[in-house]
């Protein structure tokens, strides 16, 4: 039964081997003071499963190249492509995505990328969405999927953010989507009023607000690699089996 | 046909004169590692030269702060093209630590805390080349960047500089570590741009 | 700081040497015996290569060296690799 909705996650998962795509913007937005989304057209794409990531590829007039991962945003069978990238001050590359990129501008992609840290509408059972900071962005493409397909699994995310003007896609977010249920974590500041003090996620953050071990969901946490090692440590401590706790890290914070 | 991305130039990338060829200049210093940062306790550190008839000679934390400690100006070059100017370390010259030691080897293993391995020939370790580093820009070195103590050889590629030192093994002739192994030179000097093999 | 990242950052970089997406095989690590898919793996990357360590006891399964010319690929830390078709 799991061989075979791993095998059917393999079979829908797109895999073509080591192509560069030139890719043109279509569109940005500002998601957040540090972040934007960024929609790519990506001539014979052809579409990715939720969860999975793109390297990116830029090349300066002098032929020097930079390449990294990004998560994608969206779900589809065609060319088009969104990312949604946080600034890190002293990066080479995301500063570039988040200040400077506009419509028009060209950069290459490969991908669709990765097999494993995925979601597709036929695995069954309930599914527990773990993100920090731009960690939301492939949790967010699950969403998505989960939305589109109408699939009856039920979906919670836990999502920790600086403040609120932090948060990537809060619109979306804040509708109401039946099947879906989002709690809130805020690390520095918190709405007037919030119940919980600003702090990092805990514990007993997960034990209040996740699915317990019990129902043993299918659980993707996503972002910094700070974040992502310390909650995975809690979730196994919440007894959660280490097998169906599958990470993201994005690296340093 | 290439895609160029308008506008993007990469981190400063500008030559600078008196950098090896292919380097960069940067501010930062960034963190390499090829595992995870180990944490060692001063009071369980121990760095030790074990040279060809097995004999072991061990400092504790303590017993190497006790030998004479040097003042180090330097320029750093890391194989991953940046370089930085005038970095400042203080730490223990190799040729104090060797002083007591008679060998006939000419290469030495270093190997650290965490299992990473590198091979230098002994001659760039002995006259004033080389030191065991345990502050730099005046703070105690942090484990990121090799703390407690590390090798410092400023004058081959960065990679040589063992983070987290903790034993020089003396052999008798030149043996691959970690990077050298996988298609790193086995000298490494910035200057000839000797990255692999 | 903890710059590491997931096997699974591996798919793109290996999709330049392999028709399978390798980051679903499985490896079993020579120093613990653990069995688990690639993605799994802990990714220490930098701009020439990667080392990439057992998720349990943080030995090296694999060493990948990019030089200008060609790939070095070491698999000193696995048994071996299991890989679905
Ligand atoms: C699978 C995956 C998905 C990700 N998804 C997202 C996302 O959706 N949104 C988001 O904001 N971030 C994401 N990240 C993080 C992203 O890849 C970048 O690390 C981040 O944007 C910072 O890049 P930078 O160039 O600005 O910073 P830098 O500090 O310049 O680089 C960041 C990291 O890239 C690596 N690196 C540096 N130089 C090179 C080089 N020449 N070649 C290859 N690697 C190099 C280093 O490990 C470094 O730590 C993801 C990371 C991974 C692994
Ligand atoms: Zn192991």
């Amino acid at each position: 039964m799991s061989t075979l909705s791993e095998r059917e996650t393999r079979d829908a998962a797109p895999h073509r081997i080591g192509l560069w795509h030139a890719g043109v913007v279509v569109s940005t937005k500002t998601e957040s003071p540090t972040g934007r989304s960024i929609v790519l057209d990506v001539p014979g794409w052809g579409g990715n499963i939720a969860g999975q990531h793109a390297d990116l590829r830029l090349t300066a007039a002098d032929g020097y190249q930079a390449v990294r991962s990004y998560s994608i945003a969206s779900v589809s069978n065609g060319d088009r492509v969104e990312l949604a990238v946080d600034r890190l001050p002293t990066g080479e590359v995301s500063p570039y995505l988040v200040d400077e990129l506009r419509p028009g501008d060209q950069l290459e992609l490969r991908g669709p990328l990765g097999g494993w840290f995925v979601w597709t509408p036929s695995l069954p059972g309930a599914v527990q969405l773990i993100g920090g900071g731009s960690g939301i962005v492939p949790l967010m493409a699950m969403i998505r999927s989960h939305t589109a397909s109408g699939s009856d699994a039920p979906f919670r995310l836990l999502y920790s953010v600086r403040s609120p003007d932090d948060a990537f896609f809060r619109s979306e977010l804040d509708t109401p989507t039946p099947g879906l249920d989002v709690t809130w974590l805020y690390t520095r500041v918190a709405p007037e009023g919030w119940g919980r003090p600003p702090g990092r996620i805990t514990v007993d953050d997960l034990a209040g607000s996740a699915f317990a071990a019990s129902l043993s969901p299918a659980v993707f946490v996503c972002g910094p690699t700070g974040f992502v090692e310390s909650v995975a440590t809690a979730l196994v401590a919440l007894g959660h089996d280490p097998h169906k706790v599958k990470t993201e890290r994005f690296g340093g914070a | 046909m290439a895609v160029i991305s308008r506008g993007f130039t990469g981190r400063g990338r500008d030559h600078t004169p008196d950098l090896p060829p292919g380097q960069y200049l940067t501010a930062d210093f960034p963190v390499l590692s090829a595992g995870p940062t180990p944490d060692i306790d001063t009071a369980d550190w121990q760095f030790s030269i074990r040279t060809d008839d097995a004999t072991l000679h061990t400092w504790n934390w303590d017993e190497i702060h006790a030998l004479p400690i040097e003042d180090i100006d330097t320029d750093i070059h890391c194989v991953t093209r940046w370089s930085k100017f005038g970095t400042s370390w203080r730490g223990v010259s190799l040729d104090t630590l060797f002083a007591d030691i008679e060998t006939t080897d000419g290469f030495v293993m270093a190997h650290s805390y965490g299992g990473y391995t590198t091979n230098i020939p002994l001659d760039d370790l002995l006259g004033g080349k080389a030191w065991i580093a345990f502050e730099f820009d005046g703070e105690p070195l942090d484990p990121e960047h090799g703390g407690p103590a590390r090798l410092l050889v400023p004058h081959l590629y960065f990679w040589k500089s063992a983070k987290w030192i903790r034993s020089l093994e003396m052999m008798p002739a030149d043996q691959p570590g970690f990077w050298e192994q996988n298609g790193y030179n086995m000298y490494g000097d910035p200057w000839l741009e000797q990255r692999y093999w | 700081m903890g710059e590491h990242v997931d096997g699974n950052s591996l798919a793109g970089p290996l999709s330049e040497l392999f028709a399978v997406d390798l980051t679903m095989a499985s490896a079993r690590c020579l120093g613990c015996g653990d069995v688990s898919e690639l993605a799994r793996a802990m990714v220490y990357p930098d701009p020439t290569g990667y080392v990439v360590r057992c998720s349990q006891c943080d030995d090296v399964l694999m060493v990948v060296v990019q030089e200008p010319d060609s790939v070095c690929i070491e698999l000193r830390g696995m048994a071996w690799l299991k890989v679905p078709r």
